[in-house]
């Protein structure tokens, strides 16, 4: 079911939370909301469940599923929410967890003894945890804590799943099994979902779509391709990934990579470290000369730090194969070429 | 580990244990074998004494009123303390602590001066035929007063500690406030509750100095346990002062005993529940 969100905006006491946002999320997606801390991304997500509410405003509403629930609480609005350190029921065990939200029901809506009994049975398989029912959270791991979590919510067949920072408090590598799951669990019940997360690998490897959010406001929204091959912003090309900053000129219609910072006016010029070339002599329109300060090599790429003329570090990822051709060692003085570069202009009306 | 010698530790515990003997293993020794001087019969005329029986009655009822305010209050401040930021917040958490920081005298006196016949409402309340002050309600209500800040003090930092999270989940699980209460907030804070409603009992039924001022000391009538104690002993009825006396002195050790087994359940369900990361 979509998710609407109109004109919102958020203050605590003189802190901005958000800034006139809108968002849209159509049924059955999967998106994330991407930005630093501060940036609001909790906060937005906050508001759809119902746990904050807006800043009163003509026109700021959130919808879902086509229906108005801006004057709802956060009881009456059925969204599974998902909590970055898991809030489960401590003194609950796994079982009655989950079936929380169908045991508060009203008498007329509550389902009997042992169709509850079933639909946690049901979940606990989806999960993967059958045989840890009686558990209670402190005897589980995070990562099972956080699965009991995702199937409690899901218990009360949520028109929409909201997550905040699921992954945030778990180790690397459970971290990145749990957020494949994760997809996988998504592409199976296909439940509309909002997905907070700082950390860009997960929002590109998880989400259908990138919501980029940076102080109170949306940066960008795109796929995970549009918005790591085009971003919007400066501040989009630096969150999504390491990146090189180089200052330049526009001259006859083409960009010039200047020395410093004061020869380079106008135009700043972003390059992705796997973007840009070394080789041993100059070669191509626009070669920067650097030394290499230092070659990392544990990993599935090669990494090399290099010192442009003015000091200035660059920061340059290549396959191990170019890394044996170039027969690269410390204090060589190489070459350094941008295969693609992304420009913003400054603006000069300012 | 400790790199002190022996003898230093020796010294040290052995000084500790000595110190503990004398000022609390004695005493109460003392007052048990005091109350037995006589023999268990007189011990037990002591205590059936129909002047012990009403101060015995009075000292649980006022408890019995004391201890429930005191719950109720203490979790509804604890409460909004620990979830919302208010105007005014701090100044209810020092109001929760002032009864700790007046000494009780002070507070009975506080009534005398309100409710009593020469205070600002004693010529109202003796008009409409109420008596609060040396009386039973004067009592309870010294007793509320003095036992004020147990239970809150107690749930402040546990609820702050425990935070929102789970209370939000329940509600965005479609459960109401009140479900949300007896399902997720009890539940999470019955061990602490326990420590602070067992601290504020034994308060409530030992407390003698705010008591003492508004009670009027009036046998049968407004004497709790504790004044009785002081009564038969200043009548050198010491054999049934100190009968009278293991009764409270037993309350402490039963306190006691119901207190560390709290901590240890306490500390052993903090344990478990510390966040850890990773399969």
């Amino acid at each position: 079911m979509s998710i609407d969100v109109r004109n919102v905006s958020k203050t605590f006491g003189n802190y901005v939370a958000l800034r006139d946002v809108s968002l849209r999320v159509d049924n059955g997606e999967l998106v994330a909301l991407l930005g630093p801390s501060g940036s609001g991304k909790t906060t937005l997500l906050r508001i759809i469940a119902g746990l904050e509410t807006p800043d009163p405003a003509d026109g700021s509403t959130v919808i879902v599923a086509g229906e108005d629930i801006t004057a709802r609480n956060a009881q009456e609005r059925r969204v599974g929410f998902v909590f970055q350190h898991y809030a489960l029921f401590r003194h609950m065990t796994v079982f009655e967890n989950i079936a929380f939200g169908l045991r508060v029901r009203p008498r007329r809506e509550r389902a009997p003894n042992g169709e509850i009994r079933d639909r946690v049975n049901q979940l606990l398989a989806l999960i993967q945890l059958d045989g840890l029912a009686h558990r209670y959270p402190a005897q589980l791991s995070g990562g099972q804590r956080q699965r009991v979590a995702l199937a409690r919510a899901l218990a009360i067949e949520p028109k929409v799943l909201l997550l905040d920072e699921p992954f945030g408090a778990l180790d690397a590598k459970v971290r990145q099994e749990l957020r494949r799951w994760l997809r996988r669990l998504h592409d199976e019940i296909h439940v509309t979902s909002v997905l907070v997360t700082h950390d860009q690998d997960e929002a590109l490897e998880v989400a259908d779509r990138i919501v980029v959010m940076n102080q109170a406001r949306i940066e960008q929204t795109g796929t995970p391709e549009e918005v790591f091959h085009n971003p919007a912003s400066e501040f989009v090309m630096e969150f999504l990934g390491q990146v090189n900053l180089f200052h330049g000129r526009v001259e006859s219609g083409k960009v010039v990579v200047a020395a410093s910072k004061e020869a380079g006016a106008g135009a700043r010029i972003f390059v992705r470290p796997f973007d840009l070339e070394i080789h041993r002599e100059a070669k191509g329109d626009t070669p920067l000369a650097a030394r290499v300060k230092r070659i990392q090599s544990a990993g599935p790429s090669v990494k090399v730090e290099l010192a442009g003329e003015n000091g200035q570090p660059i920061l340059v990822e290549m396959p191990h194969e170019r890394l044996r051709e170039l027969e690269l060692k410390r204090d060589d003085t190489v070459f350094v070429n941008p295969r693609e570069a992304r420009v913003f202009l400054e603006d000069y009306s300012i | 580990m400790t790199t002190e010698p022996a003898w230093m530790r020796g010294l040290l515990l052995g000084s500790a244990l000595l110190f503990l003997g004398c000022f609390l293993v004695l005493p109460l020794v003392t007052v048990f074998t005091e109350a037995l001087r006589k023999g268990v019969g007189a011990y037990l005329a002591s205590i059936g004494d129909p002047a012990a029986v009403s101060a015995i009655r009075l000292t649980l009822l006022a408890a019995g009123i004391a201890v429930p305010a005191n719950v109720v209050f203490g979790v509804a401040a604890s409460w909004a303390i620990a979830r919302f930021e208010f105007p005014g917040r701090s100044v209810l958490i020092t109001l929760i602590d002032l009864p700790f920081a007046v000494s009780p005298v002070i507070s009975g006196l506080i009534y005398v001066l309100l409710f009593g016949m020469q205070g600002a409402l004693g010529p109202w309340l003796a008009a409409h035929n109420m008596q609060i002050i040396f009386a039973v309600p004067g009592i309870v209500l010294a007793t509320v007063f003095v036992t004020f800040p147990f239970v809150a003090r107690e749930l402040i930092p546990l609820m702050q500690e425990q935070g929102s999270e789970e209370e939000e989940a329940a509600l965005l699980l479609g459960a109401s406030g009140w479900q949300t209460f007896w399902r997720v907030t009890l539940p999470n804070i019955k061990w602490g509750l326990l420590y602070g409603v067992i601290l504020c009992n034994a308060r409530a039924m030992g407390e003698f100095g705010a008591v003492s001022v508004v009670s009027g000391h009036i046998r049968g009538k407004t004497n709790t346990v504790p004044l009785h104690v002081e009564i038969l002993y200043n009548e050198y009825n010491f054999a049934g002062a100190f009968a009278v006396a293991s009764l409270l002195a037993l309350l402490a050790l039963v306190t006691l005993a119901i207190k560390s087994a709290l901590e240890w359940k306490i500390r052993a369900e903090t344990a478990a529940l510390r966040p850890e990361g990773g399969e």
